[in-house]
Order: structure tokens, then sequence, then C-alpha cells
């Protein structure tokens, strides 16, 4: 055996002696595969559970308490507008960094407002960027970001102020509820290289428990909710 | 991993004295325990899913064998490395190794107990990497040549003037007149410094708070983004977990979620949240090339089989710490551990050994808040009671401890003799305690009194009471 062999057999035969099992325990293994192939769901808060409007408010109003900016756009000229007059709100000029998202490329950005875009990962002197979440959980105000050329990672993390549009439709009411929307998408056990869940601007607390916007990541988070 | 055995009882001492520990730790009162009674409030279903947490992670660490073998698949599938460390030794050495293949030279951190337990930074740093720890406390305990205080704010023990002397001592390159007596300014300018460090990195590591055995991923949660620069810009990811992290599933991973944030800050989930599978896909313009996982056993394998293995469902969200009288009054570091509070007076003993630890099962007062605060319902002071019992049995109380338990052992068991001392003692007691009804000297019980005082026995003993109040002809 290879010395990491080693090491492996030696962690597993320890958890093997300690709860004094064999191996090939068939009883274990289908308990395992089982629970693997059935992830079943535990107890969903009621508050998850809300439909329609109801669920939307739910998903504003805990993001608006975690510190983020929330507009409802009816369509996607508004969209468009929401995001100019945010940067300008921002003192921010009319530039922003976005992925090749095809929905975010379809907006009537020429038609409506002049904002300059440059495509393609987040640089150092990025000031703002826009990105699609595949999903939201409204339990919390959680937008779920997944990681690729449409929306890349450093677009949520490295610019000072994070955009981030979310059709009405892919609002869900529970964390379950949005990873099933994830294994439809990338097939089951299967994830992108990332999946972000974002609920608010950067923050920390670390001194005195005083409360700070912007630690690291983005210090203003705007999200726009399309329909 | 510190000193425990000979220093804790000085280092008490001197935390009790320690004017400017005391201010800082009015902070865990007001920025922990009021927030999380709070969240709890707002969520109807918290003490169910308490339940279902627990029976995952039972359900997970009796077929860990078979969970960390699916995970490892998953994690092999999406193009990582999984890398089995038995011993603190073994993560430090596999570290270097990985860091050193990548030629770095400059390591990012996440905030990762793991690695703070095994001492990861000083290893790398003495192989001549350097190290910057980017969570803002853990990167303000590196300026001060210290380690954390708290599980989850490492730097609860110090106030913003201390903070702000450190940044001005380490900073000098910056303009003197720069303002730095806000919070929100000494964040500005850690902002600033770190995000060179980000962006030049070779090397990111970061801890996990949970790893998902369905996919393959690491799980962490941070509120400043911190971990997410350091998983996302450098070349190479390095994920550094203890291998009782593990779930079955994301759903499995949703429930525990919903505990984590609540128990620990009081926030209804943190601002990120971070599923990392695997390194860079095709295609994908930015994240790491590569990404390794190291997991670590340190002992708790052995766990798995004694008296502590309900330890290990613990989830590192320091609750127990910020509703200790114990933790309230001396903070972190006089426990001489990276662990402290309950979780770490039950974790130390097994890591350290009881013989180097056996202070620190014993610094409680056994009012069981730790256990009904734990979103993991873990049984914190009995298994303190058993670190205590195992002290006993090893001999390691001094003999006047020991003869003292003789002497009142030998009275408990003979309840005339112990009711006739009680009678006497008692009133005793209750004179020299005057009217306030505290003694706040006792003899041989200084230890005691000198830094609190004694609630003395109030009225008859409660056998006489029991006596008088029973019905007639009842026992």
């Amino acid at each position: 055996m290879s010395a990491p062999e080693e090491a492996r057999a030696t962690v597993l035969n320890r958890i093997r002696a300690a709860l004094g099992v064999a191996s090939l325990d068939r009883a274990r293994r289908t308990a395992v595969a089982r629970r693997l192939e059935r992830h079943p769901c535990g107890t969903i808060p009621s508050r998850a559970t809300r439909r329609g409007e109801e669920r939307v408010a739910l998903l504003t109003d805990m993001l608006t308490k975690q510190g983020a900016d929330v507009s409802r756009v009816p369509t996607q000229k508004e969209a468009v507008g929401a995001i100019a007059s945010y940067l300008g709100t921002c003192n921010l000029p009319p530039r922003l960094r976005m992925g090749a998202d095809p929905v975010l490329a379809a907006l009537p950005w020429r038609e409506a407002w002049d904002i300059e875009r440059s495509f393609g990962r987040a640089e150092p002197g990025d000031k703002a960027s826009l990105s699609r979440a595949l999903v939201a959980a409204a339990e919390t105000g959680t937008l779920f970001l997944a990681s690729g050329r449409d929306n890349p990672t450093t677009l949520s993390f490295l610019p000072e102020a994070h955009t981030i549009l979310i059709a009405a439709s892919d609002i869900v009411g529970s964390y379950e509820e949005a990873w099933d929307r994830v294994r439809a998408i990338y097939g089951r056990g299967t994830l992108p290289r990332t999946v972000n869940l974002i609920s608010g601007p950067s923050r920390t607390a670390d001194i005195e428990q005083t409360i700070v916007r912007g630690a690291h990541g983005p210090r203003r988070l705007l999200v726009l909710i399309l329909g | 991993m510190g000193n425990g055995r000979q220093d804790f009882k000085t280092n008490a001492a001197r935390a009790l004295a320690d004017i400017a520990l005391q201010k800082a730790l009015q902070n865990v009162k007001r920025g922990f325990v009021v927030k999380r009674e709070a969240a709890r409030a707002k969520l109807p279903e918290f003490d169910t899913l308490r339940e279902e947490a627990r029976a995952i992670k039972d359900h997970t660490l009796s077929h860990l064998d078979l969970y960390l073998d699916a995970y490892e698949r998953k994690v092999a599938e999406s193009g990582g490395s999984v890398h089995y460390a038995p011993t603190a030794a073994d993560a430090r050495a596999i570290v270097l190794r990985l860091c050193q293949e990548a030629g770095a030279k400059l390591v990012t951190k996440g905030k990762s107990m793991v690695s703070e337990e095994i001492g990861l930074n000083a290893h790398l740093q003495a192989a001549k990497i350097e190290v910057v720890e980017t969570d803002l406390g853990e990167y303000i305990v590196q300026l001060r040549g210290e380690r954390p205080s708290h599980i989850i704010a490492p730097v609860i023990h110090l106030n913003k003037e201390m903070i702000e002397a450190d940044f001005r001592r380490a900073h000098q390159r910056l303009p003197r007149e720069r303002r730095l007596d806000r919070a929100q300014d000494i964040v500005g300018e850690a902002r600033i410094l770190l995000r060179e460090k980000f962006l030049s990195a070779d090397v990111g590591i970061t801890g996990a708070n949970l790893l998902i055995a369905e996919t393959g991923s690491s799980v962490i949660v941070t509120n400043e983004g911190n971990g997410d620069l350091t998983s996302t810009l450098p070349r190479m990811h390095i994920v550094v977990a203890s291998i009782e992290k593990i779930v079955p599933t994301l759903e499995d991973a949703a429930t525990i979620l919903r505990l984590l944030a609540r128990s620990a800050t009081g926030q209804e989930i943190t601002t990120y949240t971070t599923f990392a599978t695997g390194p860079r896909r095709e295609g994908d313009p930015d994240g790491p090339t590569a990404y390794h996982v190291v997991l670590l056993d340190n002992g708790r394998s052995e766990m798995l089989g004694n008296e502590f293995a309900d330890m290990l469902r613990c989830i590192r969200c320091g609750a127990c710490l910020n509703h200790c009288p114990v933790y309230g009054a001396i903070g972190g570091h006089a426990y001489g551990s990276i662990y402290p509070g309950p979780m770490g007076a039950v974790l130390t003993p097994q890591l350290q050994g009881i013989d180097r630890a056996r202070d620190l099962p014993n610094a409680s007062s056994f009012c069981g808040r730790c256990e009904a605060v734990c979103p993991m319902d873990i049984p914190l002071p009995d298994m303190m009671r058993t670190w205590r019992e195992r002290d006993f049995a090893r001999g390691n109380p001094p003999l006047s401890e020991r003869l003292l338990l003789k002497v009142w052992a030998y009275a408990a068991r003979r309840s005339r003799l112990y009711h006739a001392l009680a009678r006497v003692v008692m009133p005793f007691l209750a004179r020299r305690a005057g009217a306030r009804g505290r003694l706040s000297q006792m003899p041989f019980g200084k230890a005691w009194t000198g830094t609190r005082d004694l609630p003395a026995p109030q009225g008859r003993t409660f056998q006489s009471l029991y006596a008088r109040a029973r019905p007639k002809g009842r026992p």
C-alpha cells in the first residue's frame, strides 16, 4: 500500500473498530445507499410554505432586514432602469461587469439606458456587477447562484456593489425546494463548482459585536425581482 | 496545543482581575445570548429541527466509514482529491506538501478551527511560506501573535481601542493621521490590506462546516466573504476538515444550517453559505484549478467508540461558550486550548489527555445551560462528569481534595451522622453570613471566596422541612 492508501485504511479501520462493524455489512451499506438515493426531507418551517405574493413578500422582508436593497421590477425594461438608477444612488459610474447569462443578455440594454457593460470574470478595478440567481429560498431571503461562464463567482465577491436578478417564478419557499431545482438542472448528486447562497451584503461583527457592512465582499447588494 | 494543566488556575485568576477583558466579555451577552433567543423565538420549528439534526448526525456517525467512502468518490468524480490524515502531524505534512507542489509563496486562509487544532500556520511559516488569516477576527489575532479566544468570535476578548493600537503598530506604511477609532474604519483598512493578499495568493485554505456525501461538496458559512475570496482566487483550494463534519445529503445540510447561524450569532442564516465541489470546470472563467480535501482524524475515531461519541455531533456554533458562566467570567484564553468553554472542556482532554487538561472539566458549575442551548443536544455536563470520574480514578486530584471527598462520602453514606452534622454546620454558616446571607470568607475555602461570595444555607434542612410537611401515614 502507498502512504495515502495506508492513511486511509488506518482511519477507516479505526472507525469500524470503534463502531464494532465489519466493512462488508450488507444492511449498513443498504441503509447508506438508500439515504443517498432518496435524500429524505426533514421538517420544513411553516413560513417556507407561503405561496404567491406572500412568498415574494417574505423574501423581500428577509433580504431587507439583512441589509440588502430589494426592487420589484415588473418588466425587463424596468430592470435595466433600476440598475442604472442604483449605480447613480451609489455614486458609481454607469459601468457593469457581467457573465454570459442569456437571460441577462436578453435585457433591453440599448433600448432603455446607456450602461457600459463588460463581460467575463470580475477584475480588481470593477465597481459593480450583475448576476442572475438560479433560484431563491424565501424562508431566509437566500439567493442561490451557480458558478460558470454565465455567472462567474468573482462577480459576487470582488466589486463594491453587486446586483442580482431573480425571476419571480424562480422564488421557492424552502432550501429543499431550491435544491430540487438545482438537481433538475445539474443532475442528481452533481453540483457546479460552487453554489453560493447569498442572503445580504458582506458584513462583520468581529469588533465589539458592532455590525459593519462591506467587510471583504460587496458593501451593497441590490436584488431585482423580475415579473 | 496550548498549556492546559499547570496554567488554568493561574490564567483564570489573572483573567478575573483583567479589567479590559472583563469589559470586552460583556459583549458576549449583548451580542450572542440575546440575539440567539430572538432568532429561536422566530422559528417555531426550532426544537423539532434540533431533534432531527441530532438524528441525522447519529445516523451518519454510526455509518461514518461508508459515508466517507461515498463522499470521497464524489470528490474524485468532480476532479478533486481527498487525503486522510490520521494525526495532526499527518495533516500538517499533507498541507505543506500540497503548498510546495503548487510552488506557493503566499497562502490566504479562511477561518478554520481544525487548522488551529493542528497548528498549521506555524508549520507552513517554518517552511518560509507566508500565511495570512483573512477573517477579520483571525487577522487581528494573527497581528497580535495570539490565538482565538472564541470559536466563532476570535477577538471577543478585545476592545476597539486595543485593536486600533494593533493596526497602527502593524500598518506603519499607512498615514498616521488616518482615522481608526470607529469599527468601520478598522474594517475598511483591513479590507484594503487584505485585498492585495487575496489577489496575489497562490493557495487558499479554508475549513468546512459541513461535508456532503451526496455531492462531494464542502460547505463554509461566513459573513465577510473572505472565505469565498480565499477559495475562488488562488490556483489551489485546500479544505482542512475533520471526519465528523460529514452529512449524507443536501436536505440534511439544510436542517443543520437552519440551526447553525441561529445558535451561533442569532442570524437567520449567515450572509454567505458556499457549497464548493471540485476545481474549476471546463469553460469556467474563475475558480481554482486544483481542489484538495484533507480529512483529519486526530482522536475522533477513538471517540466514536467511547463515552464521548455524542461530542462528535458538535457543529462548532459556540452557543455553549456564550451561555457558560465560567466562560463569561474568564474568557477563552484561560482554557489553554483552542476549544474553550463547555465543548472544549469535553474535547480538550480527549485531544491533550486528561492528565494535562484535568482542570477543564472541573471548571464547571453544572448549571446545565450549555446542554439546554446546544442545537445538537449534546449532554455536555454528563460528559464533563465522566471526565471527572476518570480523573479521580487516575489519582489526579490533590490529596486534600481526595480526603475531603472521602470524608464527605463517609458521612453521606450514614444518614444519622450526616443530619447531625448538617444541624450543627448550617446554623453556624447562616450566623456567620449575617443579614446578607452570603459568606465572603470561609475556612479552607479561599479558592471559592477569593472572587465571589458563597451563599449561606437558609433556614432548616430539607429533611426536617419534609418531615414536618409530610402528610401523616405516608413515607
